[in-house]
């Protein structure tokens, strides 16, 4: 009967069969292969690039002992937003039901040949340009061999000696919160690489599924020079490389689906000693703060066993955070190095590039996020205001339009940061979805400094823009919300307030001069808000006591 | 219910990707076989010259009758269809030629598709009613292909390999699937998972490998042309073991997609004739560049046709001017005299057609056969690794999953394929790359070094297709390292990547009506024109030969 149902399922792509067949002597599912080929590439380099403008120390990091120090080193796997594979015409969309994006090609059927799609070359180049990498104007592709179910071919095409970009660094602006300050990192390569496919663990346990719809899709894997020390560090590195990527437009660089994916190396060693402590990489962590946190612990885990003399306790194994203890977990120890047998994909021809392609890519480049944050800093914006801009390209374009056509950096900056941002969150909606436009942005704050309308008014407008667009101009005629600046309508509106409230006059007369407030509200809620209220408080403050 | 989702979820899927990738816009296929149309009608009738009078007849080109007789009406492609699958099916049990032969009624539909067009006034293609056979391991829709091995039993792939396509395309009928040596491992066909093939000259013999089954069945007429694959010497080897024409195009030349990867630097789809005529036909329907393959070049490919003169417009000295060199390792110890004076007459017709022939001197030629070793079995180990029983083929019930890997791959592949995997993964392993692969890898370049050398200096190089004629079933099935040996004559030319042709142009006496003598002519990268306009003349005026074998009753081949 079993043998029957194998029969009948051999030639279907989708695939049942008891989860025992894929289960490893440890008892984890996972690749155990995969990604340890950096090992040799993170390990035992020393910092080179690095230039520490100041400390980036915490009051978190107190908790971890001085007189160690940690050494991390970040491998993240981007996947790039082409819209069909690496090598092959299946398009890619994340969640698309198992096995509807595939063909004989990222299938590995017998017979079926890859052909380089070559927006990866120019996705390639372009991360290697921004993250001012040397290019390897001919390099070829490698084939990666080990078996697993996820991997149709029996190998991985990847780039094994020589790497699209390499030598090349990142700087980085550490938040104020945790004690600000510019730091560089070093890039040791990034190359080009396909996707495995996924295996789909069914519940119960009986069985497992290989679903080979991402088998294919085009990967960039980036390997850092170790050169964090903290978690904060290497989660403002994997932030930058996201940014980096959505800036670039290479890859939507989102961590909840995979499409960014970051595994960390982590050693640590007592102060003053120059060999590196064991390496222990991490894995499952998709977001910033799982990366930050998963190191701190990792960290201190490892500082406590070496400061009890424990240190052979610490051994080079693959662990996994675990976000709901927040901790890290054994999830395999290595079994010596693996042999990936590399030799050139005799399949594909090499990667040659032309100075012109390059010099064309290089000329099609945007400002990239470094150059903008230094930008922003010379308009004399705050730290946090600078990094809050330039963290989202859309927002940082939708700052940059508006200050074209005139507007103050600074106002535009607290609009932005301030209400802007707010209804955003509040309504869940992105900069480029919402219905307010650069040049009404830079309309209204014109608008309130030019004294057509107040501030107030101003924010009454703000928020009609954003949720239903339109012109300021249009709006203020419409609703008739010119600021009133005419000394005598506001002397009788004044007047009108205080002959309305005798009693409240007799006890500011009296000495209770906070009722100031009380009279300015009421003429402000007679003028609808219009009011200039410098004028009516120079107005108020000459009538109620001019009159005693 | 989730079987049959997932069933037409599959194939409508590979569909989509053959319906939006592969297929050629109907417009443009109809102009290429326009264009095909005009030159095949104008040559056909240089076909129809008196026989010379010679008592053994040159080779015709039976493609090109094949359309004559068509487009005349003489005979309708399914009246062809049926009379030569009758023959097919004759001696068959006797030769084992295939692997797979679909039912009879799917190959008359096809060949009344044919009728219709014809009927229409259309042109239905130059290789229209031309039964090809196809080697098991370029990939056929609608028929099993296992490239020979156990592991991929009753595999239907869902798409066809561009070559079979282009074949389709223009009219010709994929008559079955020929026997090979399990995925190109192997120079006897013996090392099929299935059955081993006897030689059409005489049933005790290896029809020689891997592409065994291809060379037998034009051999013994079962088809018309076949295609073949070449890594080492799999289409030249056992053209020369079964006295018919194979051609190995330059890498790049013919798209290898659809082709089930040996050693994919190496890998070559050829093709094979009974004449050389119909083998630069055939070449010339699957030469060009393929988007599915890029290692296939954008090369233009040539009209070979025009180089088929017929016999009796040769001058006396057709082939005056043309340099040949006699690569002199290849006629020193270690192969067979008979071979040795086959090919020494071969030389005196060159010279007698006008060629000046100089013995040459390839040191490097040795170095080949380690290399090529080293080479193949280093991209097998790896190619080979995608036969892991978990999408298709040959699959083991295991409790885990090493021993699913394992068994399915115990059982799947037989002792050569093993043999061979071991050796690469040895050869590949880390320490040992250097002292092998790499080695190997310049060892190549000094080969192809070498040959550019010699191909400034002479237009074409001759040497014979094996050391040795055909040799007994079971003779090397011990002795690996013996059987390696014979490829000594041909697997430099793959390491080169050039085009070479091997033409029958003699006999050792041996076996009940003597073995057939295979001569290799190797040209510049791309120039398949010129050894097929070289090979021609000399089939068309080599004399006193009949390269039909006993097999072949006499008033079967006249039709």
């Amino acid at each position: 009967m079993a043998s029957a149902i194998f029969r009948s399922l051999q030639v279907h792509p989708f695939l049942l069969y008891p989860t025992t067949l894929l289960r490893r002597r440890n008892g984890v599912y996972h690749l155990t292969t995969k990604a340890t080929q950096s090992q040799t590439d993170t390990q035992p380099r020393q910092p080179q690039t690095k230039v520490s403008t100041s400390s980036t120390q915490s009051k978190k990091l107190d908790k971890i002992p001085k007189n160690y120090e940690a050494i991390i080193g970040i491998e993240t796997h981007v996947q790039l937003s082409t819209l069909t594979k690496a090598f092959c015409g299946c398009p890619y969309h994340y969640g698309s039901p198992p096995n509807s994006s595939i063909c004989p090609i990222c299938m590995g059927l017998p017979g079926a040949l890859p052909v380089l799609n070559s927006k990866v070359i120019e996705f390639a180049v372009k991360l290697g340009l921004a993250l001012n990498c040397n290019l390897a104007f001919n390099s070829k592709f490698d084939r990666k061999q080990y078996f697993y179910p996820d991997l149709p071919k029996g190998y991985q095409i990847s780039q094994f000696d020589v790497p699209i970009a390499s030598a090349g660094f990142v700087d980085v602006d550490i938040p104020v919160e945790f004690g600000g300050g510019h730091k560089r990192f070093g890039i040791t390569r990034v190359h080009m690489e396909e996707d495995a496919g996924k295996l789909l663990h069914a519940e119960n346990g009986n069985y497992s599924q290989v679903d080979l719809n991402r088998a294919g899709v085009p990967l960039l894997e980036i390997v850092s020079e170790p050169d964090m020390r903290n978690g904060i560090e290497a989660a403002e590195y994997a932030a930058e490389i996201q940014r980096l990527v959505r800036y670039l437009g290479v890859s939507n660089g989102n961590m909840q689906e995979g499409s960014l994916r970051c595994d960390v190396n982590v050693s640590i060693r007592p102060i003053g000693q120059s060999k590196f402590g064991t390496k222990v990489e991490i894995k499952n962590l998709n977001s910033f703060s799982s990366v930050s946190r998963a190191i701190d612990f990792e960290i201190a885990r490892q500082v406590q066993l070496h400061s009890q003399g424990q240190e052979d306790q610490i051994v080079q194994e693959t662990r996994l955070w675990e976000e709901g203890s927040q901790r890290t977990i054994t999830m395999r120890k290595k079994e010596g190095l693996a042999d990936y047998r590399y030799f050139p994909e005799p399949d594909l021809p090499a990667v040659i590039l032309a100075q012109e392609y390059v010099d064309d890519i290089i000329k099609s480049l945007p400002e990239l996020p470094e150059i903008k944050r230094r930008r922003y800093e010379q308009m004399g914006l705050s730290m946090q205001d600078v990094l809050f801009l330039a963290n989202d390209k859309n927002i940082a374009e939708f700052f940059d339009a508006t200050l074209a056509k005139g507007a103050d950096p600074k106002l535009v900056a607290n609009w932005i940061m301030s209400d802007i941002a707010a209804f955003m969150k509040n309504e869940k909606l992105t900069i480029n979805e919402i219905r307010l436009t650069p040049e009404e942005l830079s309309e209204l704050i014109a608008s309130i400094k030019g004294g057509t309308i107040s501030g107030k008014i101003g924010k009454e407008v703000l928020f009609e823009l954003l949720a239903k667009g339109g012109t300021v101009k249009e709006l203020i005629e419409k609703k008739d919300l010119v600021q009133i600046v005419d000394p005598v309508e506001i002397e009788k509106m004044v007047e009108k307030v205080i002959a309305e409230n005798p009693k409240q006059v007799e006890q500011y007369r009296g000495g209770k001069t906070k009722l100031q407030g009380f009279f300015a509200g009421q003429v402000m809620k007679l003028s609808k808000g219009k009011a200039n209220p410098g004028l009516l408080n120079r107005i108020l403050l000459e009538k109620l006591s001019s009159n005693s | 219910m989730f079987r049959s989702f997932i069933d037409s979820h599959f194939f409508f899927l590979t569909e989509k990707m053959i319906l939006s990738t592969l297929q050629t816009p109907r417009s443009l296929s109809r102009l290429s076989l326009t264009r095909h149309s005009h030159s095949y009608t104008s040559r056909a009738s240089l076909t129809d010259q008196t026989p010379t009078l010679t008592t053994s007849p040159p080779p015709h080109s039976e493609i090109l009758s094949t359309r004559q007789t068509l487009l005349s009406r003489r005979a309708s492609a399914a009246d062809l269809a049926l009379s030569r699958l009758a023959r097919l099916r004759l001696v068959e049990p006797r030769l084992r030629a295939f692997l797979h032969l679909p039912d009879d009624d799917a190959l008359h539909a096809q060949a009344r598709r044919l009728d219709a067009r014809i009927a229409a006034g259309d042109d239905p293609g130059p290789l229209a009613g031309v039964l090809v056979g196809v080697k098991d391991n370029i990939c056929t829709k609608d028929m099993p292909s296992t490239g020979g091995s156990r592991v991929l039993a009753g595999y239907r792939p869902p798409f066809d390999a561009t070559a079979v396509k282009r074949v389709r395309e223009l009219g010709g009928i994929v008559v079955g699937k020929t026997n090979m040596d399990e995925f190109g491992m192997g120079s006897t066909t013996e090392a099929s998972a299935f059955q081993v093939t006897a030689n059409p000259w005489d049933e005790s013999r290896v029809p020689g490998g891997s592409s065994g089954g291809s060379a037998a069945a034009v051999s013994s007429r079962q088809c018309v042309v076949s295609l073949g694959s070449d890594t080492g010497g799999s289409v030249r080897q056992p053209a020369s073991f079964c006295g018919v024409v194979g051609l190995k195009p330059t890498y790049g030349r013919v798209s290898r997609f659809g082709l089930m990867a040996y050693a994919s630097s190496l890998d070559t789809v050829g093709c094979f004739g009974s004449s050389v005529a119909d083998t630069g036909i055939l070449l010339h329907a699957i030469a060009g560049h393929d988007r599915f393959d890029a290692t296939s070049s954008k090369q233009d490919v040539p009209d070979f046709q025009s180089q088929f003169a017929s016999v009796s417009s040769l001058e006396s000295k057709p082939l005056k001017g043309l340099r040949v060199g006699l690569i002199s390792e290849t006629i020193d110890k270690g192969v067979d005299a008979g071979v040795i004076s086959a090919i020494r007459a071969a030389a005196l017709h060159f010279e007698e057609l006008g060629c000046s022939v100089n013995e040459v001197s390839l040191p490097s030629f040795s170095l080949g056969l380690p290399a090529y070793y080293i080479l193949a079995v280093s991209e097998s180990s790896s190619n080979l690794s995608r036969y892991d029983g978990i999408r298709y083929g040959n699959q083991v019930y295991a409790d885990e999953l090493d021993s699913l890997y394992g068994g399915s791959r115990a059982e799947g592949f037989g002792s050569e394929v093993k043999m061979r995997i071991l050796m690469g993964t040895y050869a590949l392993s880390a320490g040992y790359y250097d002292a092998y692969y790499k080695r190997a890898q310049q060892v190549r370049t000094i080969i192809r070094n070498s040959f550019k050398e010699a191909l400034s200096q002479n237009d074409i190089l001759i040497s014979p297709a094996a050391p040795s004629a055909a040799y007994k079933i079971g003779e090397k099935k011990n002795d690996p390292l013996a059987m390696y040996a014979g490829d000594i004559m041909t697997v430099n030319v793959n390491l080169a990547g050039l085009p070479a042709l091997v033409l029958p142009c003699g006999f050792v006496e041996d076996g009940p009506a003597g073995l057939p003598v295979g001569l290799q002519m190797i040209g510049a990268a791309f120039n398949e024109g010129e050894l097929l306009r070289v090979g021609h003349i000399f089939e068309q005026t080599l004399e006193n030969f009949r390269f039909v074998p006993p097999i072949v009753a006499d008033d079967d081949i006249a039709f």
